[in-house]
Formats: structure tokens, sequence, C-alpha cells
């Protein structure tokens, strides 16, 4: 099977945007509009290179959530990475997170200064370029939601397995169903629906949205990042609302179980443990990461080095959480456009190239 | 020569250097106005033409990937900027910096390239500089070349000669060099393989030169690929660039390793392709005329000049509409 261009068909996509016309048709006779939270940043990306928000009818909105877990690295751990790459620990980090700012600069920056920032495309790289580096130290910038955490946290498995003693990572893994339950928990956001993530999904299983659809009574689909599955994703979300149901519907189920990946959640025990975590522009949820157990702190950067990510506030006048939340409009907080701008971003919706402040910049200015 | 590696002295102007210039350089390039090493070309220019004059370097990593090397992609990227001045490309000069310790096969090869992808360019290699730098001070070879071309007549070209209405054409699949180089650095393997693109694209030009006045612009999408072009054609203008998803040609090969990179191929750089904007009557005829040409066979019409001020929108596979944006500046793949 033809796995990218068969997820792409015009003509079939014309077919279910038909379905989805007559669907919300029918919801915008009983003066329903229907709020879906796209929870993962990848779909966010995957609406907009699709132009899907577009086509969609106007009582169906997509509201962007919080984004990807580079978008909301807070500014001081990119500053803890900086001071560690100036100090000629080799820093290896994903290539999206060298344009994110702390508070002073960005890793692209500091390696213009002669930081020693390096770009992987996998993180088993930082185990070559320790192996290759003897006499240096090795620093892997360990963000991500769960999809990224498993093949992460492999660099300490490879690491102990192989005797490697210079390699650590920064941790600020994030996890996706404590911030979803801070979003619900929030009286003043409405939110009707989730689209949940694809890849994300594929670790956790789809069961790990059963108590948003049970406790909070919001549909919750799981839908794939290719054009027709988000069209698809959304077409079984306004069936749900129409019908009064709320179920968690696996539609990407050629990749995702409903147990998720056994063997990567295993790791993931074994290795890390639930701690509070900062997300930019939104603040600390309680339980939405995930850091090194007491036992590996051999493999802890902040430990190994005695640098300190504090968990605290961002720029007070950024107004992301606002934002997300849909209570402000960019133009309304006092640094968009000024201050903060998809070259300077400030908060995570204009860290991200399709965040929606960033968006609102390039297509609404 | 028995050391099979670049001395410092082979860039020394003693001994080692004229042997090393004698045996590489002039038994590739000595004849016409290289002959006898004079220190400057001298060159027959025709009486009352205008002649197009362009360089270029090339730092590409690594030195050989799927498809070419830095030899032939560093001829093809001055021949092509010459031919998209509506210019027929006449003469090279050739620069090479080489590191300490670069494998002399590898120059070899490179040089090999040049000559090669310059007899096939009808370009002449005129004059030259080789130097070498020590270790670590250049990665491997940085080459440079400058070009000059005689301009045909009847082209007039211009973002500024652009009206709403004209057709844009794309001479082939866009975004094989990028990612065949992307996936080489990387060591990334693909089934379908990615190989990149690097070709002249003189002949597509001199090919359709009798449509001359109806061309309003040509422009080779190097780095920042189709979006960048296509951006500054309409950047402050009261015209826009309306693209059809369905309709922009890419190789398999380029699809998968951009998928899996996550980048977008409008903004990664072809190397042997070239964007023409014309008035609609003329551009199927253009197109037939490329097709019959073997580096024009995969030509297609993308898009048309529209009246939305300033800006590059695509209409994608599902209907929707989307901004083409810019790159800000080197391609980073996103984790997520």
């Amino acid at each position: 099977m033809n796995y990218i261009d068969g997820f792409r068909d015009p003509a079939v996509a014309r077919g279910i945007r038909a379905t989805v016309d007559a669907l919300a048709g029918a919801l915008l006779a009983r003066n329903r509009s229907v709020n879906i939270m796209e929870v993962c940043g990848s779909h966010t990306m995957a609406i907009a290179r699709y132009g899907i928000r577009d086509i969609l009818p106007s009582n169906v909105n997509l509201i962007s959530g919080p984004g990807c877990p580079v978008c909301v690295t807070p500014t001081r751990y990119i500053d803890a990475a900086i001071t560690l790459a100036e100090r000629g620990v080799i820093v290896v980090t994903f290539g999206d997170m060298i344009l994110v700012p702390g508070s002073v600069s960005t890793l692209a920056e500091c390696r213009a200064r002669g930081g020693t920032v390096e770009v992987a495309y996998s993180p088993m790289r930082t185990i070559e370029l320790a192996v290759a580096n003897p006499d240096c130290e090795v620093v892997f910038l360990a963000i991500g939601f769960e999809t990224t955490t498993a093949p992460v946290i492999s660099i300490v498995e490879q690491a102990i397995r192989l005797g490697i003693k210079n390699v650590s990572l920064l941790t600020a893994f994030k996890l996706v169903p404590p911030a979803l339950t801070a979003l619900l928990s929030d009286p003043e956001i409405r939110i009707d629906a989730f689209l949940c993530p694809a890849h994300v999904s594929a670790i956790i299983g789809a069961d790990a949205y059963k108590p948003f659809a049970e406790t909070y009574k919001v549909p919750c689909v799981v839908a794939g990042f290719e054009p027709l599955d988000i069209l698809y994703g959304v077409q079984g979300i306004l069936e749900q609302v129409a019908q009064g149901k709320a179920e968690v519907v696996n539609q990407y189920a050629r990749v995702v179980k409903a147990q998720g990946n056994l063997q990567a959640q295993a790791l993931m025990t074994k290795y890390l443990e639930p701690v509070d975590a900062a997300w930019r522009g939104i603040g600390v949820l309680p339980k939405s990461g995930l850091g090194l157990r007491p036992e590996y702190a051999a493999y802890d950067a902040e430990h190994k080095y005695g640098v300190t990510v504090e968990l605290g506030a961002e720029n007070p006048a950024c107004a992301c959480g606002e934002v997300l939340k849909g209570k402000q409009k960019p133009p309304e907080c006092s640094l968009f456009g000024s201050a903060c701008t998809p070259d300077h971003p400030v908060g995570p919706c204009m860290v991200s190239t399709e965040g929606t402040c960033s968006a609102y910049f390039k297509y609404l200015r | 020569m028995t050391d099979q590696f670049i001395q410092l002295g082979h860039g020394g102007g003693g001994r080692l250097s004229r042997d090393l210039i004698q045996r590489e350089i002039v038994s590739r390039f000595g004849d016409g106005a290289l002959k006898g090493l004079p220190d400057g070309a001298t060159l027959p220019v025709p009486a009352g033409r205008f002649m197009v004059f362009t360089t270029d370097s090339f730092v590409v990593q690594p030195l050989e990937f799927p498809g070419g090397n830095i030899g032939d992609l560093a001829v093809h990227g001055t021949v092509n900027d010459l031919a998209v001045c509506g210019a027929i490309p006449r003469w090279l000069s050739l620069a090479l910096i080489l590191e300490e310790g670069l494998p002399l096969v590898t120059l070899r090869h490179v040089l090999d390239s040049v000559k090669r992808a310059a007899d096939d360019c009808g370009v002449a290699v005129v004059t030259g500089d080789t130097k070498v730098v020590e270790r670590g001070q250049c990665d491997g070879m940085y080459v440079n070349t400058a070009g000059i071309g005689e301009r045909m007549d009847g082209f007039e070209l211009g973002a500024n000669r652009v009206v709403p209405g004209d057709h844009i054409l794309v001479s082939g699949p866009v975004g094989d060099h990028g990612m065949a180089v992307l996936a080489a650095r990387e060591g990334i393997r693909i089934t379908h393989g990615v190989t990149s693109d690097t070709g002249p694209v003189h002949r597509l030009v001199q090919a359709v030169r009798e449509f001359a006045p109806a061309i309003r612009f040509m422009r080779d999408p190097t780095r920042g690929g189709l979006a960048a072009v296509l951006n500054e054609v309409v950047e402050d203008r009261a015209m826009g660039i309306l693209l059809n998803e369905s309709d922009l040609p890419y190789s398999k090969g380029a699809k998968a390793a951009a998928e899996l990179l996550g980048v977008d191929l409008l903004q990664v750089a072809s190397e042997g392709r070239m964007i023409l904007i014309a008035d609609p009557s003329i551009s199927e005829a253009v197109l037939k005329i490329w097709k019959s040409i073997p580096e024009g066979c995969g030509a297609a019409r993308i898009g048309v000049v529209t009246d939305a001020k300033g800006r590059v929108v695509l209409e994608t596979v599902t209907g929707g509409r989307r901004l083409v944006d810019v790159p800000r500046g080197e391609l980073l793949p996103r984790i997520c």
C-alpha cells in the first residue's frame, strides 16, 4: 500500500468533506458549534500544511492545543543548555530546538558564538559522539512527548550496556494526558472534543483517553497525520456530537493499539518517574513531565553538572496561556508584533511556525 | 605521483604545485586559453554583444553524493545562473581550495566530473587557481566557479515584467538535490533512493528562445527552493501566485525522504531545474518542447500569477489553501 499518496487522494477528500459539511449543517440547524482541540503540534502543522481550517464549515472550530514539546520548552531550560554548551560540553539536540529562545539567546546563536551544539536526527548520535570524543562530556537535550521518550531514554540504556560514562540527559520530557486534564479542568475553556495525537497514542494507547470520554464526556478520536486522516477524524467527532456520544474511537488502527506500545512503556517506567513540569506560556502542571529516577542520577545532566532548571514563571506579559484557551486573540497581547515576532518569539504560540500567534502574524496581519 | 594525499606543499608554488597543476589540471583543461598557464585568459568577445558574468562558491558536504559531486555541481551551478539570464554559457574559471590530507583520488573524481560537465555544457575552463589550507581549515575542498556567457537576443527578463495571468512552469521534479545531500549526510537509506538532480538547464533555455519576448522571468530554484524564488517574485508587489499541489512534480524518493526528515519540499534546493514565468499563450508550446528534451521530461505547469497582493498560496490536495512561506534559514527537521 502507498502510505503517502493513498492518504492524500483529492477525490476521497472531496467525499469526506461532503459528509463533514452535511453533519455540520445539521448541527448548525440546531444552533450548535463544535470546538475541536487538536492536541498535537504535528496535527497543527498538517492542518496548516493542507489548508484544512480553510475548508471546514463555519461552526466547526479547530483550536490548537499545547503545541509541540519544543514550543513549550521553558526559557530556563534553554538557558541551562546554553550554559553547558558554553562550558565546552557537546550539546546534542533535535534540529527545531536550536531556534527556541532562552532568556538572552538561542542555541543557534550560542553555536555561532563558538558553543558546541550538534544537531542530530537520531538520539543514538549522542552515543557515537561520546565514543568518538572520550575526553568530552556529551549531553542530549531530552525533550519530547511520549513518542520520543523511549528512543531518547535508550541512550541511557546503551550507555550503561557499553560502559560509557561521558553521556547524560538534560530532561524536559512532557506527558500529554496531564495537560489534557489541566485544560478540561479550566472552567474558562470550552472544548467539545479532542482530536488525539497519532504518534503519542502509538505509545500510550487509545485507552489512555478513556477517562476524558467517561469523566468529562468529551469525544476523543485518535487520528493519523495525513490530510485524509484528519478530515476523517473531524467527521468521526461530528458524528459523535450529533448523536450525543462521548467515546474513544481509534481511527488510526493501522498504527495505534488500545494498550499502546508496552515495550516502550516498560523502558520509560524503568528509567523515569513523573515530575512536575513547566510548560512555556502555560505554567507548571503537576506530574506532567518525566525525570530520571534517582538511581540513574549519573546520567542526569542537572545532577552531573550542577545546573538547575528551575520551575518558574515565564515572561509575565506573554499571553500564550490565554491565547491557547481561546480567551484572547494574538493582537490583544502586549508583546504581539513588537517584542514577540516569528523571528524573535517569546511564547510557544509564536515559537511554533504554525502556532496560533505565528499563523496570525503571517496570514492575517 | 607517489603520495596519495594533498599536502600543504601542493599549494606552495614550488615543484609540488607545478606537478599537481600539470598532472591534474593541464591534462584535463590545458587546451585553448589555459595553454601555457598565463595569469589570465584572453577571450574573443563578439563585437556589440552583451555578456553575462556570474560567480558561485560550492561548499557542499559530503563532496560526493548520489547523482553527483562538488565538481559537476560547481559547473552546473554557474552554467545555470548564466542560462536563466538568457545567456549561452561560454567560459568558466575554476578555483579550488583544498584541505591538507584530501585523498588525491577524490580530487581526481571531482576534476573528471568538472571536465565531463563542462564538455556537456559547451563551456571551456579557461583560468583557475589552486590553494591548499591546513588540515581542519576547510571541509575537504571548496570550489568556486565564475562564468561568462553571451546573452541571446530577445530576452528581457525580470520579476518586474511578471503580470497577473502569467503561467508558472517548472522543468522537472523539485527538491531532489537537497534531499539527496541531506539523506547522504545523515546516512539515511531509502528504498526508492533519492538522487541529486544536478544538471544543466541551458538546453532548456536555448530550446525556447523563439518565445523569448513572451518569457518574463527565469530562475533556477537552488537554496530556499521554489518557495524562496516565488516569494521573491511577488514580494512587495500588487500580485501573488497560486500553486496547485496536485500539479507539483516530486520524485518518489525525495517525497519519502522529506516525509521522514520532516521538511517541506517546496523549500528544498534543486540544482538542475528551472522555473519559467511566461505569457499564458506560450506555456503549452514551451512544455511540449521541454518534454521532448531529456532534462525537461518531467516539466509541468504548476500555477498562475494572481492579483492577491504579495502572497504565494498553495491549493492543497484537500481543496484548502495555505500560504507558502519563505524558509527562515537552514532546513531544520521537526521532531514531531
